[in-house]
């Protein structure tokens, strides 16, 4: 019962509840790290990390220090001050320890900190008041979901890249369009499927 | 610097969407309708005004190395204002925006004001360029909810009063969707991008 309750909160997580396509979360890096898929991959990978690291620290602080002292109303402010805190811990750690895996996702670090996917998926874990595991897999599983887009993102850019296309349509907007069929996919693909 | 043109610059060229293409999440993410539209709005006027003018009276105080926790603690502060306020005030709309009001914290548009402008000018100038700031990303979000609405659903209704009716019923369900969501910025700004070039061709 509980595997299969964290089986569907895993597949919400990376495809139903996608959160670049279908909640909108995380909408810069989507736009702006996406021109090659090596960057994206760096990005994607740093995310996955925080993200799964910063629901496990968050569910500890609102369980065992905001519900118990009545302040769930600083759920906001301190959420941002562990996140940002964490991201220049994890730094620090894979800086001294790991330099190959600092050289290529150090500088996507600090970008993190005002991904709003991150603060996100804290805040829709407590909103949908999840326990100690769901809330880490709904934070591994909500990265997971925003590599996959990032990388199908970045794959169809770097082709597009040399299309001739109208100049006003260059850049940007061309993203959206594509970001639009890719959404219409998911859209269309997974919530016809009753999990 | 007169207030008035820096009141029009927020609009126009620093406008958040179009021009400095910053907060692009809650933009898409809440535009389902116009009444969502002017809800996300005016929570991010509240706090863009009011972390603009506080930024900027603490401006000489804030230590350089440490501006940016900083910032992000004032802009955190006056964001669960808002979500408190909304949550006891207008429950329908706290309900319908969800996550992208406590989501306002992270928003570009807000730390960027706070790096770019309100840390270097006065108290005043501050204000002026939150409200005009703001009222760009009001027109904007209106704009795009305006327009997925009326395909979406084939009306718009504000707050209980049908604005507007479409003569034969489109009801595009897609354009309430993600996808449609994509689909009308792509568009917009498409449409700002040929606007800009020929204005530049024209010697702009």
């Amino acid at each position: 019962m509980v595997e299969k309750e964290l089986f569907a909160i895993f597949m919400d997580g990376v495809f139903i509840k996608n959160f670049i396509l279908i909640q909108f979360l995380g909408l810069c890096p989507f736009m702006g790290v996406t021109k090659d898929v090596k960057s994206a991959a760096g990005i994607s990978a740093a995310v996955i990390f925080v993200m799964t690291l910063a629901s496990f620290v968050t569910y500890l602080v609102y369980t065992y220090v905001l519900v118990p002292t009545g302040m769930e109303f600083l759920d906001v402010i301190s959420f941002i001050v562990v996140i940002a805190s964490l991201v220049q811990l994890v730094e620090f750690v894979v800086r001294k320890n790991i330099p190959s895996l600092y050289r290529s996702l150090g500088i996507y670090l600090p970008l993190i900190t005002t991904n709003c996917a991150v603060l996100g998926v804290v805040l829709l874990s407590v909103n949908s008041t999840y326990n100690f595991a769901q809330t880490v897999v709904f934070g591994a599983s909500a990265g997971i979901g925003f590599m996959i887009v990032m990388l199908l993102m970045s794959a169809i850019r770097e082709r597009s890249a040399i299309l001739n296309v109208p100049s006003a349509i260059k850049g940007l907007p061309l993203g959206f369009f594509i970001a639009t069929l890719l959404s219409l996919a998911f859209v269309n693909y997974f919530w016809v499927i009753p999990i | 610097m007169d207030p008035l043109s820096e009141y029009i610059r927020g609009i126009t060229r620093d406008n958040p969407i179009f021009g400095l293409v910053l907060g692009l999440c809650p933009t898409l993410a809440v535009t389902t309708s116009v009444e969502n539209a002017i809800g996300m709005s005016a929570a991010t006027a509240f706090v863009l005004v009011c972390s603009n003018v506080f930024i900027s009276s603490l401006r000489k105080q804030i230590p350089a190395t440490v501006r940016l926790p900083m910032f992000i603690i004032i802009i955190a502060t006056f964001v669960s204002i808002v979500k408190m306020v909304m949550q006891a005030y207008f429950p329908p709309m706290y309900a319908a925006l969800g996550v992208f009001i406590p989501l306002i914290v992270v928003n570009c548009i807000i730390i960027g004001r706070a790096e770019a402008y309100a840390s270097r000018n006065n108290v005043f100038y501050s204000f002026i360029d939150g409200l005009g700031i703001s009222t760009g990303f009001l027109l904007v979000l209106v704009l795009i909810g305006g327009i997925r609405e009326l395909f979406g659903t084939g009306q718009i209704v504000t707050f209980g009063n049908t604005l507007f009716t479409m003569p034969i019923d489109p009801s595009i369900t897609t354009m309430i969707l993600p996808p449609g969501a994509f689909l009308t910025i792509g568009i917009l700004m498409a449409i700002v991008n040929y606007q800009r070039a020929k204005k530049r061709a024209r010697g702009g």
